[in-house]
């Protein structure tokens, strides 16, 4: 019987204090929960760490997820903003017309090589060609999931219309595509700018490098907007927020993580 | 004070109500998936999505049957790597180790069970996926033998487990008797004790299958996920748990429904895997 009271007098306890700790949580400064592409997240996770060094009583909290959740989310209300590596597709804009849509940096999209590959330059042609064909002796071909942004944006530019073969490997983000790349010696396949590296070999495409100067005249061609999604104008943090993004200073850390800078 | 009649009634009826409580859950699951699946049996219809090859949500193509194919597939090959190695383990432990020996082994397979799924998959990844890279010459490793292997180490411990305790549960006499008509030790082992507990070795064979069939992190991980049907054990495959994992999050609508679907075939699978190995199980003891 005493025993059975102490567990109980413990269960009372412990709910209290989650109870006190969920109101703390909810009262102040206020929280702001970002999910989405996975191309956008290093960037949102950067920017977060200097937003909240001028603003402590804010607490915002950064996922992945996929653009295509990020756009999800941003419509259902479990994320105050969503990130998307690519625009809103027409069918989303009709289903939740009250979603904004807030271009926050530019980005390319690099094919990738082994390092140690001996290509270094292909026509949009030719890597077309190696994605419809699929992995073979010459090629491991490796493609993204289907709802990702920088998917839906190579299918768009690169691919046109013409399917990525099902042989090739899926994986569920640029870090797992980078990774699978830098270990493969004849894999071939496609990340975000920000998040090329040493670890892979970035092509030319119709001779022209993927580097910020070249995405920025427009003359490397696989190119696209990064986007917050909010949920009708954004207010009170999540508007300070993006108004910080936006400013020079929130740009520059864009540039310094390898994106691009709007304007 | 309660008398002890009234707790003892009591306390068949919280069981009760637990038991009941369980078997409510999985009725709820199951009627939440069914009706999630709806849309998608409705719009692209179950024989499409059942014995259709090609993955294409985009371009409104949801045949799973090369999942289907990729789940079986790695399935059956880890049980093929993980009954003899686990069935070894079991005698080991439950017959041959001295007791010091096994005090070290035991407690180390029982510990493989509490390592979580993802970690295996990390080391598929890094560590065995370029090994089999190499040894295969081409390709990036992530293959059916690299999920299959991964899968088995997994089983391992459970199958080995519940081999074992039902080799020490068989009565003593068996062992005597065996020994007392002049058959060797391994004799005994193997004409005696391991037919004898083959029930328990297949139920753990059973429960190694179910979580093979499910298991989904490790298998995102190392398989590759193409839907395709694997064209060897070198071939990248994808299965159905790592189907909905991959997709679930950015799919909307008739990709989203058809998610359930593949969940609800995944559900009928594991179904008709335990009836089939309880009737198999059942004629036995016929």
């Amino acid at each position: 019987m005493k025993y059975s009271r102490k567990i109980l007098i413990g269960i009372v306890a412990t709910l209290a204090l989650s109870a006190m700790l969920a109101a703390g949580c909810s009262g102040g400064g206020g929280t702001v929960i970002i999910g989405g592409s996975s191309t956008v997240q290093p960037l949102s996770e950067s920017w977060t760490e200097a937003f909240i060094a001028d603003n402590l009583d804010v607490d915002i909290s950064v996922q992945g997820g996929g653009s295509s959740a990020g756009v999800k989310g941003a419509a259902d209300g479990t994320l105050d903003i969503g990130a998307a590596s690519r625009e809103m597709k027409s069918e989303e804009a009709n289903t939740f017309p009250n979603l904004v849509v807030h271009h926050v940096a530019a980005d390319g999209v690099a094919i990738v090589v082994h390092p140690g590959s001996a290509v270094d330059d292909l026509t949009l042609a030719e890597i077309r060609d190696i994605f419809a064909a699929g992995s073979n002796d010459k090629w491991t071909v490796i493609n993204r999931e289907e709802g990702s942004g920088t998917r839906e944006v190579y299918e768009e530019i690169v691919m046109g219309g013409v399917k990525v073969a099902p042989n090739a490997e899926f994986l569920p983000s640029n870090g797992a595509v980078k990774q699978k790349v830098a270990s493969t010696e004849n894999a071939i396949g496609y990340i975000s700018l920000g998040y090329v590296d040493s670890s892979v070999k970035a092509i030319k495409v119709d001779g022209v490098a993927c580097s910020e100067d070249n995405v920025i005249d427009g003359s490397y061609p696989v190119m696209r907007y990064l986007n917050y999604i909010t949920d009708g104008e954004p207010e009170g943090t999540v508007k300070d927020y993006i108004d910080f993004c936006l400013s020079s200073r929130g740009q520059q850390i864009a540039a310094d993580e390898g994106y691009i800078k709007l304007g | 004070m309660m008398s002890r009649y009234t707790i003892d009634r009591l306390s068949s009826r919280v069981v009760l109500a637990f038991g009941v409580a369980s078997f409510i859950v999985l009725i709820l699951i199951a009627g939440f998936i069914l009706r999630e699946s709806l849309p998608a049996l409705r719009e692209v219809g179950l024989f499409k999505i059942l014995f259709g090859t090609e993955w294409y949500p985009s371009y409104g193509e949801y045949g799973i049957l090369t999942m289907v194919a990729g789940s079986i597939l790695v399935t059956v090959v880890s049980l093929a790597m993980a009954v003899p190695l686990s069935l070894g383990a079991a005698v080991l432990l439950a017959e041959v180790a001295p007791p010091r020996v096994r005090a070290v082994i035991r407690p180390a397979i029982e510990l493989l069970v509490g390592i979580p799924s993802v970690v295996f998959g990390l080391v598929g990844m890094v560590a065995l996926a370029p090994l089999i890279a190499d040894l295969g010459g081409k390709g990036s490793g992530s293959s059916v033998l690299a999920a299959s292997i991964v899968l088995a180490v997994m089983v391992l411990p459970t199958i080995a487990s519940i081999s074992e305790d039902s080799i020490r549960a068989l009565p003593r006499t068996y062992k005597e008797g065996a020994l007392a008509l002049g058959a060797t030790h391994w004799q005994t082992i193997w004409r005696v004790l391991v037919p004898s507990a083959r029930r328990g070795i297949m139920a753990g064979a059973i429960l190694g299958t179910g979580r093979a069939i499910g298991e989904t992190m490790a298998m995102v991980m190392v398989i590759g996920n193409a839907p395709i049907f694997p064209t060897g054990l070198l071939s990248p495959a994808r299965t159905l748990t790592g189907n909905i994992a991959v997709e679930i999050a950015a799919a909307v609508g008739v990709h989203q429904s058809v998610l359930y679907v593949t969940g609800l075939v995944l559900f009928v699978l594991v179904m008709i895997i335990n009836s089939a190995s309880l009737l198999a199980y059942k004629r036995r003891v016929d």
